[in-house]
């Protein structure tokens, strides 16, 4: 699977996702080919869990219980949607450049510890409508500034951005967890953590839930940035480096340039949901906390073909997959980790469908 | 390993051809890679198949090889006609292939890597394995290092182990698939013995190389191929008879034009030296472009293109064309020399600039740098022009211009495609082409690089690619045809320069004797006019 990039409609490359032929819609079939998936996961997780003596119905019931019609859980279900949409956001401008950011968690992590560092130092002297969107731009601005030392690396000497933003990644943690339990501790608390922003001062709430307004500004930034790729001039520019650098250079764009701008975006849109997520939700950052959205939001981004609207529907399905799991596993008498595993059901037979459809195109043009 | 070597008796001269190709052709889509070729392999003898990038080298010797089926014609071994399904229909048939690339495994030894061919039933030999490696090795002429790390050993040596295996089995047909290509010149002086003691011992030998004199020195019998068909064929004694030089040269005939008398006579009475008398438009002087690893360092490059003139720029391929052509485009960096258009210096501009001068260039590498295949036809068309008015008002793409801007092109240019959405690595090589020509033809040239225009196209869409150039030249654009075709290249051209390792060894006025002296600056025998 590469970043492949596409034009106008988020219509994915390899042909055969196409419907033509098969006298189905475009559309209809890639709803389909993305669904597939997950339905096949589920009946293997099915499977699984029988093997395992359990109910799987009453599983599945429960996760959709809990996650989705019950009013508590709707409302964290949504919320949790808020950084994994802005992951996502990321992750679209990365790799429909072509460019793998697998460096969004350290720059995830830093960019919440720095916001709540400096919202909660700010907050004693300003008013929070100043305090939250400061706090906002400081994590963008964190996140880019981690991604420089890859965006650099890979624009000017093309040293490999997987390793490059990996280890990175790992460096903003551990240097997250060092501001954390050195300059930024509050010494007021027996736990490493930062100090906390009280919940009035925090991210407003939408009409008297507990959503904050966190998820409304990714759904927005989502919206843009999926606009910003597929019907503007500068995104067509990202997708041709992303699609063909050899092309870009033919036609005279300035890939170096393009790389950093590219991976400052990215980043600064992880960072961007670091700061939202404490904003919103935590108020500070404890030293054991990395809730590792990264690599969960990854499969996502793909299974939706880097379209930006698709993503915000898989990733409710997943949020509503993790809250509801949680409680399902407990009851299941389950760990709670086994909601990865249906997640990595769901990648397999990701992978095979689109290996399958992509074989399919290649007996249909032979 | 069981398999006893048949008794290479040396035969003198055989008669009777051990592998004969009789009328093969293969097509690929857009392409066809072998148009008819028809030859015979004979024992103890070397055959030189020569022919420059895209001639159909790689496609016959994978048709030889069972890596590919042939779509007509017949292959015949040992007088019957066989069908060679498979790489091991093609051992069992005695036809052992060293490829261009390495296909042994580095870090097993040598006489690991000679065992793996065994059947997974079989239970691994290493006493006979022994044995067979010292006959064959006696053989050669050769001694390896059985028990060395394959990765430890020269490539000369490691070309040896897969020559070894080639013949594993008895043999009787050798093809050598570019064989000097990563050898140093010690390398290359001792495959030379090895391939000579290989004749004498019987063996059949298929040697494929685009090096010319290297075709000379090993092959007995020489072949050359040109875009998919045979154009010539030089028998032992008529390479005999001729001698090195003259054989050169007449192979760089068959290569470079003459074979094909029609459009030669029809090229001679054209009256090419026309006297250009427009204003000097494109100029380069002592021009030096930077070079990666491996490429041909372009140097004191100079020469003037005036309105309405065709320069063409002849040489054998890889002599630093590509490298002169980018570096006029600007996407290779200018290191000495000066470059204008117009009188205005262009040497420090990016491509963007140069382009919006009116400098153009259309690329040999339409599918890799020419286009972004999974892009709609009408987004490529603009690839060169992204963000401009009035495609993009404010930076957002005005989707109906685009495809105004594409079915106007698409029409003046005759491209096929179902539409101007659709991707163009859906369309044809030759509609690729015509797309890239409309994009660069748009927008009123100035002056316009041609790099190999017509590589890889059907007739007709080689004679409308040229019409196109010959079109443009004659509205005042001052053109640059980049082209190993030495018949292309005197079909349209005004004047002729030649390039020679990263020079421009002469420059030519297309005359009736142009033809001679072209191909002689293009080997390098010719005087610098």
């Amino acid at each position: 699977m590469t970043a492949e990039a596409s034009t106008e409609e988020p219509t994915p490359t390899s042909a055969g996702l196409s419907g033509q032929g098969t006298g189905m819609p475009e559309w209809l079939v890639r709803i389909v080919l993305a669904l597939v998936p997950i339905l096949l996961a589920l009946i293997v997780g099915a499977v699984i869990l029988l093997l395992l003596g359990r109910d799987p119905i009453s599983f599945y019931v429960n996760i959709v219980r809990r996650g989705l019609i019950s009013w508590i859980g709707l409302q964290e279900t949504i919320t949790r949607c808020a950084p994994l949409i802005l992951l996502g956001a990321s992750l679209i401008v990365a790799f429909r450049a072509g460019l793998w950011n697998l460096g969004i968690d350290g720059q995830f992590l830093l960019a919440a510890v720095i916001t709540a560092a400096l919202s909660a130092w700010m907050i004693q002297s300003a008013p929070a409508w100043i305090v939250l969107p400061v706090g906002m731009i400081a994590g963008f601005l964190v996140g880019a500034v981690w991604s420089l030392i890859p965006a650099l690396l890979k624009a000017y000497q093309g040293v490999n951005e997987i390793v490059t933003t990996l280890m990175m990644s790992f460096l903003g943690v551990s240097l997250a967890n060092v501001l954390i339990k050195i300059p930024f501790n509050d010494p007021n608390t027996t736990v490493p953590q930062t100090m906390t922003l009280a919940t009035d001062d925090r991210l407003p709430r939408l009409f008297g839930t507990t959503i904050n307004i966190g998820v409304v500004i990714a759904v927005v930034v989502i919206l843009v940035v999926h606009w910003v790729m597929t019907r503007t001039a500068f995104g067509l520019r990202l997708q041709t480096v992303g699609a063909n650098p050899k092309a870009a250079l033919h036609a005279g764009l300035s890939v170096p340039l393009l790389t950093v701008v590219t991976f400052g975006l990215s980043a600064g849109l992880a960072g961007l949901a670091g700061s939202v997520e404490i904003l919103g939700v935590w108020g500070n950052v404890r030293a054991d906390w990395n809730p590792g959205y990264g690599l969960a939001i990854i499969p996502l981004v793909f299974l939706a073909r880097f379209n930006g609207i698709a993503v915000i529907g898989f990733t409710f399905f997943f949020a509503m997959l993790s809250i509801g799991g949680e409680t399902a596993s407990r009851r299941a008498d389950l760990p709670n980790y086994f909601v990865l595993v249906l997640v990595a059901l769901i990648l397999i037979f990701m992978a095979l469908t689109e290996w399958l459809s992509h074989r399919r195109a290649l007996a249909r043009r032979a | 390993m069981t398999n006893s070597v048949q008794a290479a008796t040396a035969e003198t001269g055989a008669e009777d051809p051990i592998v004969v190709v009789d009328g093969v052709t293969k097509r690929f889509p857009g392409v066809v890679a072998n148009d008819a070729v028809s030859l015979s392999i004979y024992r103890g003898e070397v055959q030189a198949l020569l022919g420059e990038n895209g001639a159909g080298k790689s496609t016959l010797i994978a048709m030889l090889s069972g890596m590919l089926q042939p779509d007509a014609g017949d292959i015949r071994v040992r007088g019957q006609a066989t069908a060679i399904s498979s790489p091991r229909r093609a051992l069992e048939l005695g036809i052992g292939t060293v490829y261009q690339h390495p296909t042994l495994v580095p870090t097993l030894t040598v006489l690991e890597n000679l065992m793996l061919g065994a059947a997974w039933h079989q239970r691994m030999n290493r006493a006979a394995t022994r044995r067979r490696l010292t006959e064959i090795s006696q053989m050669l002429g050769i001694s390896l290092p059985e028990d060395a790390t394959l990765g430890d050993l020269s490539l000369g040596q490691q070309q040896q182990v897969e020559i070894v295996k080639a013949l594993w089995r008895g043999e009787q047909v050798l093809i050598l698939d570019e064989a000097t290509a990563m050898l140093t010149p010690k390398g290359v002086e001792d495959l030379g013995q090895v391939i000579g003691r290989l004749r004498d011992a019987g063996i059949a030998i298929l040697f494929i190389t685009h090096k010319l004199n290297e075709a000379v020195r090993f092959g007995d019998r020489v072949t050359v191929l040109k875009l998919g068909r045979k154009v010539g064929e030089l028998a032992p004694d008529q390479l005999a008879e001729l001698g090195e030089d003259k054989a050169i040269t007449r192979i760089v005939d068959l290569m470079f034009g003459a074979a094909s008398s029609e459009s030669t006579s029809e090229a001679a009475s054209r009256d090419k030296s026309r006297l250009i008398e427009g204003p000097v438009i494109l100029s380069a002087d002592g021009l030096a472009a930077s070079a990666g690893p491996g490429e041909p360092a372009v140097t004191g490059i100079a020469f003037q293109v005036r309105a309405g003139e065709v320069f063409g720029i002849a040489g054998v391929d890889g002599n630093g064309q590509k490298q002169l052509a980018e570096a006029l485009a600007g996407q290779r960096r200018v290191i000495g020399g000066t470059l204008s258009l117009k009188g205005e210096p262009i040497g420090g501009l990016s491509v963007v600039q140069r382009q919006r001068a009116g400098l153009r260039y259309v690329t040999d590498d339409r599918l890799g740098e020419g286009t972004v295949g999974n892009f709609q036809v009408g987004l490529n068309l603009l690839l060169k022009r992204i963000g401009d008015e009035p495609f993009w008002r404010g930076g957002t793409i005005r989707k109906r211009e685009v495809d105004r801007h594409a079915r106007t092109l698409i029409d003046r240019h005759d491209v096929r495609t179902p539409g101007p959405q659709t991707p163009i690595g859906r369309l044809s090589g030759g509609n690729i082409q015509k797309a890239l020509l409309a994009r660069e033809l748009d927008n009123a040239p100035v002056a316009v690089i041609y790099n190999k225009p017509t590589y890889g196209l059907d007739a007709n869409n080689i004679q409308f690619a040229r019409r196109a150039i010959r079109e443009q030249a004659d509205q005042g654009v001052a053109t640059v045809l980049i082209s190993t075709d030495l018949d292309e290249i005197l079909e349209l051209s005004d004047r002729i320069g030649v390039m020679l390792q990263g020079r421009m060894v002469g420059i030519v006025d297309n005359d009736r004797d142009a033809q001679r002296r072209v191909g002689e600056l293009m080997i390098g025998v010719g005087a610098a006019a």
